[in-house]
């Protein structure tokens, strides 16, 4: 299946912004995590459709999957 | 800080100083100072610009002394925009420096008689004030250019640019920053304007000679600032993406989550997002030589600001912060960084807060006065009609709920009268709590609930739903005002919320310097104070419950992506001070 991934802040160094990649259904957050080989201690938000998920969320065709390592503002 | 100049604009024959004990304001700082200060002496119906009014100034509890971070500087006084009380606190030098000087508070009163402009100049040895009326109408930049011809750049220069002069509501303080660049300002709730109506331009502050404040205990305060400075580094928000990405890196986060609020909060997500996000601030900052990495003070050690330069590599402004690149860029539908930096420019120079402004000029594209995303039109009420004073420039410069009155729109974003910042209250329910709530007006920095809600730094609770928002909103704000009494930079609150070390490290900087014992009972037990304080001025000023609301629109329009309404009721939002 394809799934939309999009990257932000230090994960797109090394990687890319945003790109469509396949994925065998079944597929988690979690896994494309391991697949992209981000680390794991400065993950922070992941969202799918605006929404926050957890790792063991599974994929579904045509979802856009947003990671961002920790960050703040304000 | 053993000492507090009080200063009488309106006595008889010219202004009048006189220096008293600090007494209980000794071990206090920051907002705790001002607000003290400000409820005990200043009439709560007083009129802001009128001779009853104060302004109060203060460094944090921290300031002036070896603690990293310490440098944060609170004005106080009746909110010319918002009737309420206000403490508005700022980056720069000034804090350091009037700290290192010994003065716990500057205390302005009164009003002169006729239309001199004067400056004060405060130094170890007196404090001189004086009639120039040679500044009058310059704004900030020149105005720094001028003054450093007379008093040099080892010195802290506090300023009103040309708002504060002509009373606007909107009129910040400029504090300058470690290269005198008049970048910091106390912003929200016209501050300048008040510094204005007591007819003072500069305030010149000079610690030479002066030497950092001695700590009780040194040893555990030494000790302590260590391990806080590692708490510090060694967290990804405060160690890493502040420094490399500046607030902007939020850009891409609530558009993300929806929660950006975009043309007037009509939608929360913005299709420019991108282009202005904070990763094309950085990496455009780093390509025209300017730098993404920079700190409004020295002592600084997350340095979350950065320098941005014009096309042809001269520096413009200092790093836009993320409600700057909000209110002017994707509130006003811009996605050119380059607009947006240039409105950053003339914001600091006129002296108005970036929040205020770009709020203010959103509206009036929603009241039809220009359309959204009309960059040159953005710049041109800025710099021509509020820079100018013209007559649509002073409504402008009056604020959002001026403005909106003035082209008569109903959506109008605003708590208290002060413009909501950058965070959509519908999907981030937990600062709408905030907004509605604050002593101060509609103000993220009072309780930032984003962190949980969003960031999830400190804690998860979903921004999309009701439930659990009052108690974090609660907890945010009773920490927040303790923190704006340290001196500390708000940043902190990233680490010390999700290590416990770090918390404690700043719990034994407060005891190491006052030779005390703090504990975490004691940060609650001043925050509740001063929040309390600041709610009984308030009430004194006419606030009650109908005041702790957010506008109707954002429980009656849904926002898209979500298509969900803010949540949290009448009833709940009464229960926020349920300590009192
Ligand atoms: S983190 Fe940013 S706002 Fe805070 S003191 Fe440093 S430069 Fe100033």
């Amino acid at each position: 299946m394809k799934v939309t991934v999009k990257l932000f802040a230090t994960f797109r160094a090394g990687r890319f912004n945003i790109e469509v990649r396949d994925y065998p259904a079944g597929t988690t957050v979690a896994d494309v995590v391991k697949d992209l080989e981000l680390p794991g201690e400065k993950l922070g938000i992941l969202m799918i459709n605006h929404r926050h998920v957890d790792l063991d969320r599974v994929l579904s065709e045509g979802e856009t999957l947003a990671i961002f390592p920790l960050v703040g503002g304000g | 800080m053993d000492k507090i100049l009080r200063i009488d604009m309106g006595a008889e024959g010219g202004p009048k100083q006189s220096t008293e004990t600090a007494g209980e304001f000794a071990a206090l700082g920051g907002r705790a100072t001002t607000s003290t200060i400000v409820a005990k002496e200043v009439p709560a119906d007083c009129h802001p610009l009128g001779a009853e009014n104060k302004l109060v100034i203060a460094p944090g509890m921290l300031s002036g002394t070896a603690a990293a971070i310490s440098g944060r500087i609170s004005v106080g006084c009746k909110s010319p925009l918002t009737g309420g009380i206000k403490e508005s606190n700022a980056g720069g030098q000034a804090a350091q420096v009037l700290a290192r000087l010994g003065y716990a508070a500057i205390i302005i009163e009164g009003q002169p008689a006729g239309d001199d402009l004067y400056k004060i100049h405060i130094n170890k040895d007196r404090v001189e004030i004086s009639v120039d009326n040679s500044n009058k109408l310059l704004d900030n930049y020149p105005l720094i250019d001028k003054l450093k011809k007379e008093y040099g750049d080892k010195v802290a220069y506090m300023t009103i640019g040309t708002a504060g002069e002509r009373l606007m509501a909107s009129a910040s303080i400029a504090c300058t920053d470690p290269e005198l660049r008049p970048t910091r300002h106390c912003g929200r709730g016209g501050v300048g304007a008040v510094m204005g109506s007591k007819q003072i331009k500069a305030i010149i502050l000079d610690d030479a000679g002066c030497k950092n404040r001695p700590p009780q205990d040194a040893e555990k305060f030494k000790a302590a600032n260590r391990v806080f400075v590692e708490g510090i580094r060694k967290h990804p928000v405060a160690g890493e993406g502040l420094p490399a990405y500046g607030t902007n890196v939020l850009t891409n986060v609530l558009n993300e989550a929806g929660g950006y609020p975009t043309h007037n909060f009509k939608t929360g997500q913005f299709d420019g997002g991108t282009k202005i996000s904070g990763e094309s601030l950085a990496e455009l900052e780093i390509k025209r030589g300017g730098s993404a990495t920079h700190g409004c003070h020295r002592g600084c050690v997350i340095q979350c600001s950065g320098i941005y330069n014009d096309k042809d590599g001269n520096y413009l402004t200092k790093q836009p912060e993320y409600e700057t690149v909000w209110s002017h860029g994707g509130h006003c539908g811009i996605s050119d960084l380059d607009t947006i930096a240039t409105l950053d420019y003339w914001d600091d120079n006129i002296g108005v807060d970036t929040i205020e402004m770009g709020v203010a000029v959103g509206v009036a594209m929603d009241g039809g006065l220009l359309e959204f995303g009309d960059c040159e039109g953005a710049i041109k009420l800025v710099r021509d009609e509020v820079g100018k004073g013209t007559g649509l420039g002073r409504i402008l410069g009056g604020g959002a709920e001026m403005t909106g009155k003035a082209f008569g729109v109903e959506r109008v974003p605003v708590v208290k009268s002060q413009a909501l910042p950058a965070y959509d209250p519908r999907t981030v329910q937990g600062i709408g709590v905030t907004y509605a709530t604050s002593t101060q007006g509609a103000d993220h920095t009072a309780g930032y609930a984003v962190a949980t809600n969003i960031l999830k730094v400190g804690g998860d609770v979903d921004p999309l739903k009701p439930e659990g928002q009052i108690e974090l909103s609660r907890n945010l704000q009773i920490a927040t005002a303790s923190i704006d009494s340290t001196g500390l930079c708000l940043f902190i609150a990233f680490p010390i919320l999700d290590q416990p070390e770090t918390f404690q490290a700043m719990l034994d900087l407060l005891g190491g310097f006052y030779g005390i014992e703090m504990t975490g009972d004691d940060v609650v037990a001043l925050g509740q104070k001063v929040l309390s304080l600041e709610r009984e001025f308030n009430k004194g000023a006419g606030f009650g419950p109908a005041d702790d609301r957010l506008p109707r629109f954002f429980k009656t329009d849904p926002l898209p992506p979500h298509n969900i309404t803010f949540g949290v009721s009448d009833e709940e939002l009464d229960q926020l001070y349920n300590w009192e």
